[in-house]
């Protein structure tokens, strides 16, 4: 038994390097896209100090509105465009209808309000382009579907599928420029004032209706991204949405407030999870990929209950 | 601090021998009711420009839903309030913010989580005009846009004699730091009337002493117009050039501090006599 545990799987993974280095691709990229689904949760969680419940279901939002109209003959490049306006109009109209009606209150009461917006985007989602799974439209927005296989060794293989090189590079370029955006204008000074104190930051002059449409159009930006790559590995169904609360694992771990802390989480999560399953799952009977990040983020939360990046919990007595 | 001086030289007249000064907010019968419950009933008064205007009053005499409606928090049902001449319309308080008024809180609203400097620095936020896609590059315009805040910032931090605590979040600071802290955002607005709300709550005597020689010299150097909330007549007898009396959201007195605390309504109003 022991041996199971700490001798044999690092056996298997010297023994068999070619697999090893699948596994840990496949985690790199499971990583980038729990990375990419946390960030959008960062972003308003940084502005409005809650965990938006409707990130979810803004990615099979997203993914549905493009892929619906492209369905309707709007060439892809233009869904696309108009995929955008549409995550604009939605993070306007969230703000009118939802968040400007609930300055001051706590942050319950806001929490509350998304869980009334994922039921709202459901069950509006539904309605408009109906329940079934839909393809992504990989080729037609130009990206790539192949995969490259590169050999190891005398006879071992890795396979890297190009959507998901794609994925890690857009990723990468998001990262950088939400960090930029957020780190260097005065437009991230106001958005954390805004996540401190509504009252504070109204008095300094801050308008809490432009940090919030700006905020939650920026998340909608990611959602739409996250649908895309998500969608093109998959379906773009209302599954991801329960796949989306994977994000609250890799939020516990980076900081709920962190940008590098959204992708470092992702990035232990994914590799945590596929390495935990490939290796050591079978001990218990498999199927491990599903809960072993929440075993990971509450351990963690032993020890550091901010996060690795995210800001000092501070409370006077 | 020198320099804030220089540039602020708008040299206030003592003021004792104001006279006459130009009204800078003029409150004209203003009501303000949630509900069915009336904060505030048919009050009238105005602030005149390079004055320290108290607002005193008995616990629940409507003070702090006084200044949320100057500041634009609140929007009172009836009244009008006229703002450096002109008829306000329905404001909200970042408006006001921009319009030139600065506020402090009962309770501390600080950003808690970040730190002094930055706290104060929030409060230039409307100064900073450099389009965002400077800033982004860090650069040029933005770049020295930056620096001149700093600088400001830096001078309030002297002025407030907080430079100890420049880095320091501010949640971790004692309380009476804070309420310095929150007074330096206020002044970073550079405002034209600065509102306080009791200033002085909760500290203890030296703390006091202090506050009160910064409000003063806020008043004096910079030709800053105050209204403040506070419940330590000795301070606001000390300090105000006039007052105004509210006690059940209805206006008993105004008028200098002398005069008001021989008024007998006053008196009645602490004393707690039955109505």
């Amino acid at each position: 038994m022991l041996y199971d545990i700490f001798i044999d799987p690092f056996v298997q993974m010297y023994d068999m390097p070619d697999f090893f280095l699948q596994v840990l691709w496949e985690g790199f990229v499971a990583g980038i896209l729990y990375a990419l689904i946390a960030l959008g949760f960062v972003l308003i969680f940084k502005a409005s100090g809650v965990f938006n419940f409707a990130q979810g279901i803004m990615v099979v939002f997203a993914g549905l509105t493009l892929v619906g109209l492209n369905e309707n003959g709007v060439p892809a490049y233009l869904a696309l465009i108009l995929t955008i306006g549409v995550m604009g109009v939605l993070a306007y109209g969230v703000e009118r209808v939802v968040m400007r009606p609930l300055v001051n209150q706590p942050d319950i009461i806001l929490l509350m309000a998304t869980i009334g917006l994922t039921y709202f985007l459901v069950g509006f989602g539904e309605f408009v382009f109906g329940g079934e799974p839909k393809q992504m439209i990989t080729e037609q927005l130009g990206l790539p579907t192949g995969s490259t296989a590169f050999e190891i060794g005398e006879r071992g293989l890795v396979i890297l599928q190009h959507i998901d090189i794609a994925a890690a590079v857009i990723a990468v370029l998001m990262v950088a420029a939400l960090g930029i955006f957020f780190n260097k204008t005065r437009i991230g000074r106001a958005l954390r004032a805004v996540a401190d104190d509504h009252q504070a930051a109204l008095s300094v002059g801050i308008s809490l209706n432009q940090i919030w449409a700006i905020v939650w159009f920026a998340a909608g930006l990611v959602a739409l991204a996250t649908g895309i790559m998500w969608g093109a590995r998959s379906d773009v169904s209302f599954a991801l949405e329960i796949v989306a609360f994977k994000a609250l694992p890799v939020l516990i771990l980076g900081g709920f407030t962190s940008i590098p802390g959204a992708i470092v989480g992702g990035l232990i999560i994914g590799f945590g999870e596929k390495i935990g399953e490939l290796y050591w799952g079978g001990l218990v009977g498999g199927g491990i990929e599903s809960w072993l990040a929440y075993i990971i983020a509450l351990v963690f939360l032993l020890f550091r209950p901010q996060g690795l990046f995210g800001e000092r919990i501070i409370e006077r007595i | 601090m020198n320099a804030i001086v220089k540039e602020k030289a708008v040299a206030p007249e003592p003021a004792a021998e104001t006279a006459k000064r130009e009204v800078l907010l003029k409150v004209d019968n203003v009501s303000l009711s949630f509900g069915g419950v009336k904060a505030i009933t048919d009050i009238s008064f105005d602030i005149q420009k390079g004055e320290i205007r108290a607002i005193i009053g008995p616990n629940g005499a409507g003070k702090t839903s006084m200044l949320n409606v100057i500041n634009g928090f609140y929007h009172p049902q009836e009244g009008t309030i006229t703002w450096q001449g002109k008829v306000r319309r329905k404001m909200k308080p970042y408006e006001a913010a921009s319009n030139g008024i600065a506020r402090t809180f009962q309770n501390v609203a600080l950003f808690k989580g970040m730190t002094t400097l930055d706290n104060i620095m929030s409060g230039r936020s409307l100064k900073m005009h450099r389009n965002f896609f400077w800033q982004l590059l860090w650069h040029g315009p933005a770049a020295n846009e930056e620096i001149e805040h700093r600088k400001k910032v830096e001078e309030i931090i002297d002025f407030l004699e907080i430079q100890a605590i420049r880095k320091t979040p501010v949640g971790k600071l004692p309380y009476g730091l804070q309420k310095r802290v929150e007074l330096g955002r206020a002044l970073a607005m550079e405002p034209d009337l600065l509102l306080l709300d009791e200033p002085m709550a909760g500290m203890n005597l030296e703390e006091k002493e202090d506050m009160s020689r910064f409000i003063v010299d806020v008043n004096q150097e910079f030709g800053t117009t105050i209204a403040l909330i506070e419940h330590d007549m000795g301070v606001v007898m000390d300090l105000s050039d006039r007052v105004v009396v509210l006690d059940y959201g209805k206006k008993i007195a105004d008028g200098p501090p002398e005069e008001v605390q021989a008024n007998q309504d006053v008196i009645d109003a602490y004393l707690g006599v039955s109505h």
